[in-house]
């Protein structure tokens, strides 16, 4: 293999499990060290320049990250990510002094973003320091979109949305509620800069099976049934309830029917659990509320008597599984009719835009979504930018706020003329925490520690009303046994192969037989001929030049590096030392300067 | 030294041992010794052989003396027995406990100047009782733990880290093993493992006195230009003679060899090694030729390595002494000691 090229940011970014996982690029194990250190509006700060909403995503997140966090590699279950998160939020102290503010002299630029979900606001959060004048239009009387209206408030309470969307809004933004755009060609009338849509997915999808129309006030699209839970217009659900489909959108809704004085609600998945869509976490939540979950029932027909809706009838499945755990073959072997009084169809969601005429050059596929550069999000309109679930489909809160950051260099790039797609590159910084001998910048003592876990509110109490909410949030003194679970992975391990002398003492002492010195190979070969053998293609091996005495390599598998720092520790040369790995991430304010790394590093001292 | 406590985290696709354990589990305490130690090294490769001979922890003894060398037992395999005895008297301390228990795998580890200088007479006798033992030597060529004072196996013309330059010759453990009688003799680097890994294995499984000498470089005394122990030096005058492989009883000869290239050894226990020749005509199995081949490696400043020796036809120690199979440490002491009307009645057949 040729060796690796560790300053492109791509290497050690990845190395960055979390981080890489994160659509944000949060910079995790820098606010985990942050925290550690009692300092929680840092941490907070830190979060919220990468992923906006620190708060509600402590809460909600889709948290991509855990399952890609290294230490669920190492003992099975990764670091509470997402919880560490909402401990930042719930103790951070006051932010407004250090908030990024519009400037008084604006740029003289107007975007206009339909709809005030997370898509819209994380791009007003990005232009309005930039001297933008940025006027929302939202249909509802309130802003947050799905966060708002369909995120029950058991799981995301309605004080932390209007604080964390305040802190935007607040540097200025014109925010018009209770405006629908009924007609784009109208609001390009108006003669924006730009426009960004961040408008969702808003439409849920139908069951159209037999008895369908015939009791509809009894059968709900899922969606819609939240949303009218969360304007209050809807307070009650009858004794038995099915929830057809069993993705987060079946979560929330099974939960919320528990609320509204469901006795017996059931899930019902037309496939076995390995195909389940929602979080393990959502079910786990769910089942510990004793909702029922029955795999393998496929819908058949709503089952109507007197005109009065009595039940359901599910053809039951069965599958035959290939090693993979793919579907080989299925069949029905009956069929089962279960009683309810409501169904709430959770089976996904669609995007609709019948407010956007298809005659003004922003160009929609054969499913009638809009096409979308996936780098610029600029659609076939130049100057016209989708974002969130408007974009690509239903996705989640993180990858919307991405969307936001990346529309947001558009638009400016758009707004000043020059090409969206020509991008600054991300940057990245290392730095050694050698301090002295044995002495590293870093708590590198691996904590043996299990995950902590969340208390939650009592089955007694929860229920008493729709918005207590259930999770509890770490404290103080549990956050810091949670925190040392962190391997803090953006401390990387480098080499320099002309200092080696090949005494194998790193080799040695690697609690996870990480390295190896070896003839090289291609990586196929490599891979199997490891100390412990790479059998993990997803991560990367960090393959040296050639070592100065006997022309091997050194190979690191970057896969269960627990980055402990003894490698370093040991080495009798430093030809290993620990860096810290700062990825420079570029944003909307950065095209006015370019980003320093260095400075980055440095400014959150982590 | 370090103070990291070494991770608990274990590999997640860990192999296991036939005894269910990891190699982690044939660990010891965190290594005091210099960073870059070729000692620390020899320890990695002793853990991994011990491991892969499913070696139970508690059924094995570690000796030394006194030295850096000497120290390593501390850092491998935790749960076994050990005894750190006065300098270069670990053979006298491993003879009485392999008297007394005959039952366990006793592995010795020494330096050359633990063995060479201060212990050179109680290495030969050990030899010459043949105690079924391993015996390495850490043989870095100076005194580590005493701040670096040339020992008994550094080379003539060798310099000290100021320069002074080695006057006396030095003492081959390999030929004095040979000229002592040693059935097992090797010599190999802290740096190849691939080369000491199956030869500790073979050292362990065969039954009498087995020696490596392992050129295991001291970073901080010894590791310099000028020295004939350093790293570089080893590197570059390395001659492996005889490359061994070790098989265990319960496991196939894999390798493919070709016609005439290599030799299979059964030892006692069923396992094999089987010796490949790399250079030229080398008998390991030829005592005399095997000398002098060593002399004359020597001359020409060459490390020869390798099983440089081997016999298994010799009696160790208990077959000679005639003692019972059971390690007289598990018979009731009425037996072993069964009073004075019993010493009385064997005096009186004397009589
Ligand atoms: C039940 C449910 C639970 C979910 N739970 C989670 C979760 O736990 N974690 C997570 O990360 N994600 C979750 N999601 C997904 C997440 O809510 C969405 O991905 C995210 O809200 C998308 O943000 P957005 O800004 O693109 O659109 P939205 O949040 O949908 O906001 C769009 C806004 O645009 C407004 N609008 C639409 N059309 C117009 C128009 N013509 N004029 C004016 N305004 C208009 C709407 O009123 C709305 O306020 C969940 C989704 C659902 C349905
Ligand atoms: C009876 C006695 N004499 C002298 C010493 C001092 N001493 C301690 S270690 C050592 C030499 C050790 O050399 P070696 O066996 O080569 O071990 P190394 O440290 O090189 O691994 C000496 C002379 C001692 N401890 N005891
Ligand atoms: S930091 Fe070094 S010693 Fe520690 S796990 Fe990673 S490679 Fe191994
Ligand atoms: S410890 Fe340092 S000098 Fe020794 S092999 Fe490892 S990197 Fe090379
Ligand atoms: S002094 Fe030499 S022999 Fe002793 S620990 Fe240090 S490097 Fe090893
Ligand atoms: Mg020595």
């Amino acid at each position: 293999m040729q060796p690796t090229d560790i300053n492109n940011p791509a290497y050690f970014h990845k190395v960055v499990d979390c981080q890489k996982g994160c659509p944000a690029h949060t910079d995790v194990p820098g606010y985990i060290r942050l925290i550690a250190q009692g300092r929680f509006t840092d941490a907070y700060l830190l979060n919220r320049s990468t992923n906006v909403f620190p708060g509600i995503l402590g809460r909600v997140c889709d948290r991509p990250c855990e399952p890609a966090c290294r230490r669920g590699r190492i003992d099975e279950k990764p670091v509470a990510i997402c919880r560490l998160k909402r401990v930042a939020a719930d103790l951070s102290g006051d932010v407004a002094d250090r908030l990024p503010k519009a400037p008084d002299q604006k740029n003289g630029k107007r975007v206009a973003m339909v709809g005030a979900g997370c898509a819209s606001l994380a791009v007003a959060n990005d232009l309005m320091p930039l001297g933008y004048e940025v006027v929302i239009y939202e249909a509802q009387d309130t802003p947050g979109g799905l966060m708002r209206m369909n995120i029950p408030s058991f799981r995301l309470p309605g004080e932390v949305l209007d604080e964390e969307i305040a802190m935007i809004v607040d540097m200025g933004v014109d925010l018009r509620l209770g405006t629908k755009v009924e007609s784009m060609q109208s609001l390009l009338d108006e003669g924006y800069d730009a426009v960004f849509i961040g408008s969702g997915a808003p439409k849920g999808k139908n069951l159209d099976i037999p008895g369908r129309y015939d009791d509809p006030d009894r059968i709900h699209i899922g969606i819609d049934w939240l949303e009218s839970i969360a304007f209050d217009h809807t307070d009650s659900i009858g004794e038995n309830v099915l929830i057809i489909g069993v993705g987060n959108t079946a979560m929330d809704c099974c939960r919320s029917s528990l609320r509204l004085g469901a006795k017996s609600v059931k899930v019902m998945a037309r496939k076995p659990r390995s195909f389940f869509k929602a979080s393990e976490w959502e079910l786990e939540d769910a089942e510990e509320e004793n909702v029922e979950i029955i795999v393998n029932h496929s819908p058949k027909n709503f089952v109507i008597e007197g005109g009065k809706l009595v039940g359901m009838t599910f053809e039951l499945m069965e599958y035959d599984l290939d090693d993979d755990g793919r579907i080989r073959d299925q069949r029905v072997t009956g069929e089962t009719v279960i009683p309810c009084d409501d169904v709430v169809l959770a089976i996904g969601q669609d995007n609709a835009f019948p407010w956007i005429e298809r005659d003004i050059g922003i160009e929609f596929d054969k499913w009638d979504v809009p096409v979308v550069d996936p780098v610029t999000y600029e659609s076939d309109r130049k100057g016209v930018f989708f974002g969130g679930d408007a974009a690509f489909g239903p996705k989640n809160i993180i990858w919307a706020v991405e969307h936001g950051h990346q529309a947001a260099i558009s638009i400016h790039k758009h707004c000043h003329g020059e090409d969206v797609a020509d991008r600054l590159a991300d940057g990245m910084h290392l730095s050694s925490v050698k301090m002295g001998i044995h002495e590293w910048a870093y708590s590198n003592y691996f904590d043996a520690a299990e995950r902590r876990l969340v208390p939650h509110l009592s089955l007694k109490e929860r229920f008493k009303r729709l918005d207590l909410e259930v999770e509890l949030g770490f404290d103080a003194e549990v956050a810091a046994t949670e925190v040392e679970r962190c391997l803090n992975c953006d401390i990387q391990t480098v080499f320099t192969a002309s200092l080696c002398i090949e005494c194998d003492a790193c080799i040695d002492v690697c609690p996870v037989k990480c390295l190896t010195m070896t003839a090289n190979g291609d990586e196929a070969d490599l891979r199997t001929r490891l100390t412990a053998p790479a059998e993990n293609p997803e991560q990367d091996l960090y393959v040296s030049e050639s070592l100065p005495q006997t022309a091997r390599v050194m190979v690191k598998d970057e896969d269960v590096c627990v980055h402990c720092g003894l490698c370093a520790e040991r080495c009798p040369t430093a030809a290993w030392d620990m860096q810290k790995f700062t990825l420079a991430v570029p944003y909307a304010i950065d095209e006015k300067t370019p980003p320093d790394p260095a400075q980055i590093a440095k400014k959150w001292g982590t | 030294m370090s103070f990291i406590t070494k991770p608990a985290a274990v590999h997640p696709r860990s192999p296991k041992n036939e005894l269910g354990l990891t190699i982690r589990d044939y660990e010891g305490g965190m290594s005091t010794l210099c960073a870059g130690c070729g000692h620390d090294s020899v320890t990695g490769a002793i853990v991994q052989s011990v491991f892969e001979l499913s070696i139970p922890p508690h059924r094995m003894a570690k000796l030394s003396g006194i030295g850096c060398s000497s120290k390593t037992p501390a850092y491998f395999v935790r749960q076994s027995h050990g005894f750190n005895t006065v300098h270069g008297r670990m053979p006298s301390v491993a003879t009485g406990a392999n008297a007394a228990n005959s039952d366990l795998w006793y592995i010795g580890v020494s330096g050359d100047g633990d063995t060479l200088s201060i212990g050179l007479g109680q290495f030969c006798h050990a030899i010459r009782r043949n105690l079924n033992m391993l015996y390495i030597i850490e043989n870095n060529g100076v005194y580590g733990l005493t701040k670096g004072q040339f020992s008994a196996s550094a080379d003539l013309g060798s310099k000290a880290k100021k320069g002074a330059e080695n006057q006396q010759p030095p003492i081959d453990p390999c030929r004095t093993a040979i000229s002592m009688g040693a059935g097992f003799v090797a010599r190999s680097f802290s740096g190849d493992k691939q080369q000491l890994v199956p030869l500790i294995k073979a050292g362990l499984s065969h039954k009498g006195f087995a020696v490596i000498d392992v050129i295991s470089p001291c970073v901080t005394f010894n590791d310099h230009e000028g020295s004939t122990k350093s790293y570089e030096y080893t590197r570059q005058h390395f001659h492996p003679a005889l490359h061994a492989d070790y098989v265990r009883p319960s496991e196939e000869i894999r390798t493919q060899y070709n016609e005439g290239e290599a030799m299979p050894v059964t030892l006692h226990d069923g396992s094999k090694i089987v010796l490949r020749k790399v250079a030229g005509e080398y008998d390991p199995t030829d005592r005399a030729s095997v000398y002098s081949h060593l002399e004359r490696s020597q001359q020409a400043g060459e490390i020869v390595t390798g099983l440089l020796y081997y016999n298994d036809g010799l009696k160790e120690m208990h077959d000679v002494t005639n003692v019972v199979d059971q390690p007289l440490s598990t018979i009731d002491h009425s037996v072993l000691c069964p009073g004075n009307d019993a010493l009385q009645a064997l005096q009186n057949v004397w009589r």
